[in-house]
């Protein structure tokens, strides 16, 4: 709420804001709002620092690899940014590939760095699928970064992660 | 094993053609994470193979691990040489297998 008034001193005309209590309480609330939102963003979002990665995930993995070297390209890994339930989170995999018998996907892997057991799933592909995709539902315990990893018939190794925040975890503790 | 599998294909296929084949079974997947209220372990049962042939010749296999969730959705592409069919496989950790056969037709 504003009034115009003259200034008792210089008759310069000038606007007074009454703070008034309905105001008050309005930009109180909008302020406290604001603030427990951004509050709950922050807090999902400090745990994008470097987050631990499992002994049995570094075990898996390195079977998987190995001894090769990964190329993070040509893999494609969809998870959903936040997972509200770690009971049943929807992911896609696909891999840029012709899928001839030169030249296809033998196989990819998803592996979770957090979850009690590792390897989630391994995939196994043929020239017949003409696509390198699939898709399917996991488990995420916690949030956590997974893994994708992608063998191809020519001794290529390809690999992608994604982090997942995830609010209520499910691998069944 | 009763886990109910069901398949989607495509309504019209022709010879050629790159269809997703959808398969879902029903099972609770259990990860042998869980316990009961007095504290026991409740063991781990899943589905852990999964493989599709066409025409006896394995297309597609899936091996699945607990962190698979609970109904495990299978789906993969596959371009359709002819008419034939298809045999679907789901094993367990009991080493109990379910078997579906569907057949795919050609318009």
């Amino acid at each position: 709420m504003s009034s115009r008034m003259k200034s008792p001193y210089t008759s310069q005309p000038f606007t007074v804001r009454s703070v008034n209590r309905r105001n008050l309480i309005l930009t109180g609330s909008a302020a406290a709002a604001i603030m427990a939102l951004v509050g709950r963003i922050s807090q999902v979002y400090a745990q994008s620092a470097p987050l631990e990665r499992s002994a049995q995930f570094s075990e898996a993995l390195a079977k998987i690899l190995n001894g090769a070297t990964p190329t993070p390209e040509r893999i494609t890994l969809e998870l959903p940014e936040i997972a509200e339930n770690g009971n049943g989170v929807s992911f896609s995999l696909a891999v840029e590939t012709p899928m001839t018998t030169d030249d296809y996907v033998k196989a990819i892997h998803l592996l979770s760095t957090a979850n009690p057991q590792a390897l989630v799933a391994t995939y196994s592909f043929r020239p017949i699928n003409t696509k390198a995709q699939t898709t399917g539902r996991m488990r995420l315990a916690k949030t956590q970064d997974v893994i994708a990893v992608a063998e191809l018939s020519n001794g290529t190794v390809l690999i992608c992660e994604r982090n997942v925040k995830v609010t209520i975890g499910g691998c069944g503790n | 094993m009763s886990i109910k599998p069901r398949i989607r294909l495509p309504e019209v296929i022709k010879t050629g053609d790159v269809i997703e084949v959808k398969t879902l079974v029903t099972h609770v997947m259990e990860t042998g994470n869980r316990k009961t209220p007095d504290g026991s372990i409740i063991p781990r049962n899943i589905i852990k193979l999964f493989v599709a042939k066409f025409e006896g010749e394995e297309v597609f296999r899936c091996d699945l691990g607990s962190g698979i969730a609970a109904n495990p959705y299978i789906a993969f592409f596959m371009r359709v040489p002819g008419p034939g069919q298809f045999e679907f496989s789901w094993t367990d950790d009991l080493g109990q297998t379910e078997i579906e056969r569907t057949p795919l037709t050609t318009a």
